[in-house]
C-alpha cells in the first residue's frame, strides 16, 4: 500500500504540473531583473531532464567555432583545470547523500535522480593530454583516486589544490606529471555535515596566498533548520600556507563556481538561488564577491525581498543584504565560471563563460547551455550570448548537462558534461584549418 | 421488522477494520499537535514529524476507506444510511489528508498556516468517521 501510495503521488504530481503554465517570461538577465510575486502551488513544478545518447548529434556552437568531445566515459566529470603544459585535469565525483527528512524528500530525490547519469562518481582526477597539439587528447591517465567527491581545482605554483566535499587537500605537482606522487595532504577540513549542497568550489587569489572555497547551503530555504546552516552558504578565504580560514562573504545560497577576474583581480562567483517560489523566482546570479558582504540567503533574495518561508525572520539581516551584480535567469543552475581571453576570438574575448546545468523546478526548462556574459571595464555589460547549446534537443530529450567551464589560454573552452560523462572542447576554427576531422565539422 | 427475518451475518466491525479506523485519530491528532509546536517554536523538527504523521494517518485512513468501500458492496454486511455516511467521511478524511500532505511538503513556514488548518480538519473528520463506523456496531445490537 505504501508503495502504491508513492506512485499515486508521482502520478498526481505529473498531472498537476502538466496543467500549470509558466505564463509570462519576464526579462531576467542583467543587474535589475524583473521579480514577480512569489508563487506557491500545491506541488512544485517539475520538469526533469529526459536523458538520451548523443549519437551523431553534437552541441551547437557559434559560426566560426567547432566542438569536439575530447574524453568520454568519464565518471561524473564536474570541473576541469588546464595545467600550464596544456594537460587537462578533470574532477569526477558525486557527493551529497543528505538523508531525506520528510516524505517529500524521498519523492523529490527519486524524481530528480531520473535527470542525472546512472554512473557512479569516480572520486578521482583524470588527466587528459594532447601531446602533439592536434586537438585530439590521445593521452589519458588517472592522476589521483580515492578522493571524496572532488570538485573545485586550483594550481598555485607547484601545488595542486583539490576541494573534496569534506576537505581541502593538496598534491605536489611537477610540470608534465601524469600521476600524483602520493596521497594528498589535508589543508583544512570543510563543513560537510549533511552536505545537502555538497560541491566545494575553489579558486586561488592572484598572488596565490589565499584560496577561496564556495560552500553551499544545507537546504533550499532553511527547511532543515537554521542551526545546520552554520558556516554554510558562504565563501571561505583559506590561507594556503596554514589552512586557517576566514568567512569572506555570507548569504550566497550555493556558490558553485568561483573565479578571479583578469585585470582587477576581483573574486567572482556564480550562485544557485532558491527553488519553489515560482518559475521566475529566484534568479541565479553572477556576482563579484565583496569581502564581508551578506547576500541574503535564507532571509531574503535579490537584496531585501523577504523569503516568507523562513522563520524566525531577521529584518536586520534583510536590511543588510547586498544585491548581486548580474542575474542569469531563474533556475538555470550555473555550475561553471571562467573568464575569457583574447585567444577565444574577438567576440568572446572580454567576459565570462557560464555553464548552466539546467532547471528542474520549471515547466518550461531553462539553462542547459553555456553562455558568454560580455564585460566592459571589469563589469558585466550586455545580455548573455549563447555559446554552446543543443544539450536539450528540440525532441525534448536531454543529451548533456554542462557543469564546469575552463578557458584554455591557447584558445579553447573546456566544458564538462556530467550527463553524458563527456568533456567537450570548443575552439575558434583556424583560418587555415589543419585537419578538420569528421566531428569538427559538426557545427550547427 | 424482526431479527428473525434478517439473515445477514453481522453488523460488527471486523477487529482489523476497527484498528485501522481507530489508528487514524491519534496520528492526525499528533500531526496537529506537532504543527502547533512548530508554529510556536519555529523548530523545524516538529514540522518534519507532522509530515510523517500525516503520511501515516493517510495509510490507515486509506486502508479503512478500501475496507468500507468493499463493505458497501458485500451482501452479507448490513447497510444503512450511516454506512454511506461513514464511507463519505472516510473519503473526505483521505482527500483533506492528502491535500495536507502536499501542503506539508512545502519548505519550512510555507506550509503554514494552511497545514495547521488542514490538520485540524483531518482530526475532526477522522473522529467523525470513527464515530459513524463504530456506531453501526452499537445500533446493530
Amino acid at each position: 500500500m505504501a508503495r502504491l501510495y508513492w506512485t499515486q503521488v508521482a502520478a498526481v504530481a505529473v498531472l498537476l504540473t502538466a496543467c500549470g503554465g509558466d505564463g509570462s517570461n519576464p526579462v531576467q538577465y542583467g543587474p535589475d531583473p524583473e521579480l514577480p510575486e512569489p508563487e506557491s502551488g500545491l506541488l512544485p513544478a517539475m520538469n526533469i531532464a529526459d536523458p538520451a545518447e548523443w549519437g551523431d548529434q553534437r552541441p551547437a556552437v557559434p559560426e566560426g567555432y567547432s566542438v569536439t568531445p575530447i574524453a568520454t566515459d568519464l565518471k561524473v566529470p564536474r570541473q576541469t583545470l588546464v595545467l600550464p603544459n596544456g594537460d587537462i585535469l578533470v574532477a569526477e565525483g558525486k557527493g551529497g547523500g543528505a538523508p531525506a527528512l520528510t516524505p517529500k524528500g524521498y519523492i523529490a530525490g527519486f524524481i530528480q535522480a531520473k535527470g542525472t547519469t546512472d554512473v557512479k562518481g569516480g572520486d578521482r582526477l583524470t588527466l587528459l593530454r594532447d601531446a602533439d597539439g592536434d586537438g585530439t587528447y590521445e593521452g589519458r591517465a588517472v592522476f589521483a583516486e580515492n578522493l571524496n567527491a572532488p570538485y573545485g581545482l586550483a594550481l598555485v605554483g607547484n601545488r595542486l589544490y583539490v576541494a573534496n566535499q569534506d576537505a581541502l587537500v593538496r598534491f605536489d605537482y611537477q610540470l608534465g606529471q601524469i600521476r600524483a606522487s602520493g596521497p594528498p595532504v589535508e589543508v583544512t577540513k570543510l563543513p560537510s555535515e549533511i552536505n545537502h549542497h555538497w560541491t566545494k568550489a575553489l579558486t586561488a587569489s592572484p598572488d596565490g596566498r589565499y584560496l577561496y572555497v564556495g560552500i553551499g547551503s544545507n537546504s533550499n530555504a532553511g527547511e532543515r533548520g537554521i542551526s545546520i546552516e552554520e558556516e554554510r552558504a558562504v565563501v571561505w578565504q583559506v590561507d594556503a600556507e596554514t589552512g586557517a580560514h576566514k568567512t569572506f562573504a555570507t548569504g550566497l545560497r550555493n556558490p558553485t563556481a568561483l573565479a578571479v577576474a583578469p585585470g582587477l583581480g576581483q573574486l567572482w562567483a556564480v550562485v544557485n538561488e532558491r527553488d519553489e517560489l515560482g518559475p521566475n523566482l529566484v534568479p541565479d546570479y553572477l556576482t563579484s564577491v565583496r569581502r564581508g558582504a551578506f547576500y541574503g540567503w535564507p532571509y531574503s533574495y535579490w537584496g531585501n525581498n523577504v523569503d516568507p518561508r523562513v522563520r524566525p525572520q531577521k529584518p536586520e539581516k534583510v536590511a543588510a543584504a547586498v544585491r548581486p551584480d548580474y542575474s542569469l535567469g531563474s533556475h538555470v543552475a550555473p555550475l561553471g565560471l571562467a573568464f575569457s581571453s583574447g585567444a577565444m576570438g574577438p567576440r568572446f574575448a572580454d567576459g565570462a563563460f557560464v555553464g548552466m546545468h539546467g532547471s528542474w523546478n520549471r515547466n518550461v526548462p531553462s539553462g542547459y547551455k553555456v553562455v558568454f556574459v560580455p564585460f566592459r571595464g571589469g563589469r558585466p555589460a550586455a545580455k548573455p550570448i549563447d555559446f554552446v547549446t543543443g544539450f536539450m534537443g528540440e525532441d525534448g530529450k536531454t543529451r548533456g548537462r554542462p557543469v564546469g567551464v575552463t578557458v584554455d589560454p591557447r584558445g579553447a573552452l573546456i566544458v564538462a558534461d556530467d550527463l553524458s560523462n563527456t568533456i567537450w572542447r570548443v575552439t575558434p576554427v583556424q583560418r587555415a584549418a589543419p585537419r578538420p576531422g569528421p566531428t569538427e565539422a559538426a557545427t550547427r | 421488522m424482526t431479527e428473525a427475518i434478517d439473515t445477514r451475518r453481522t453488523t460488527a466491525l471486523h477487529p482489523v477494520q476497527a484498528v485501522l479506523l481507530a489508528s487514524t485519530f491519534p496520528l492526525f491528532l499528533g500531526a496537529l499537535l506537532n504543527d502547533w509546536a512548530y508554529s510556536s517554536t519555529y523548530e523545524i523538527q516538529w514540522t518534519n514529524f507532522a509530515s510523517w504523521l500525516v503520511a501515516g494517518g493517510l495509510v490507515f485512513v486509506g486502508l479503512a476507506l478500501v475496507w468500507a468501500l468493499i463493505d458497501l458492496f458485500r451482501s452479507d454486511v448490513r447497510r444503512n444510511r450511516s454506512s454511506w455516511l461513514h464511507f463519505g467521511l472516510l473519503l473526505a478524511t483521505f482527500v483533506v489528508g492528502f491535500l495536507n500532505l502536499l501542503v506539508h511538503a512545502k519548505d519550512a513556514w510555507a506550509a503554514m498556516p494552511e497545514g495547521f488548518i488542514l490538520s485540524a480538519m483531518t482530526v475532526l473528520l477522522s473522529l467523525a468517521a470513527i464515530w459513524t463506523g463504530f456506531s453501526t456496531w452499537r445500533e446493530g445490537r
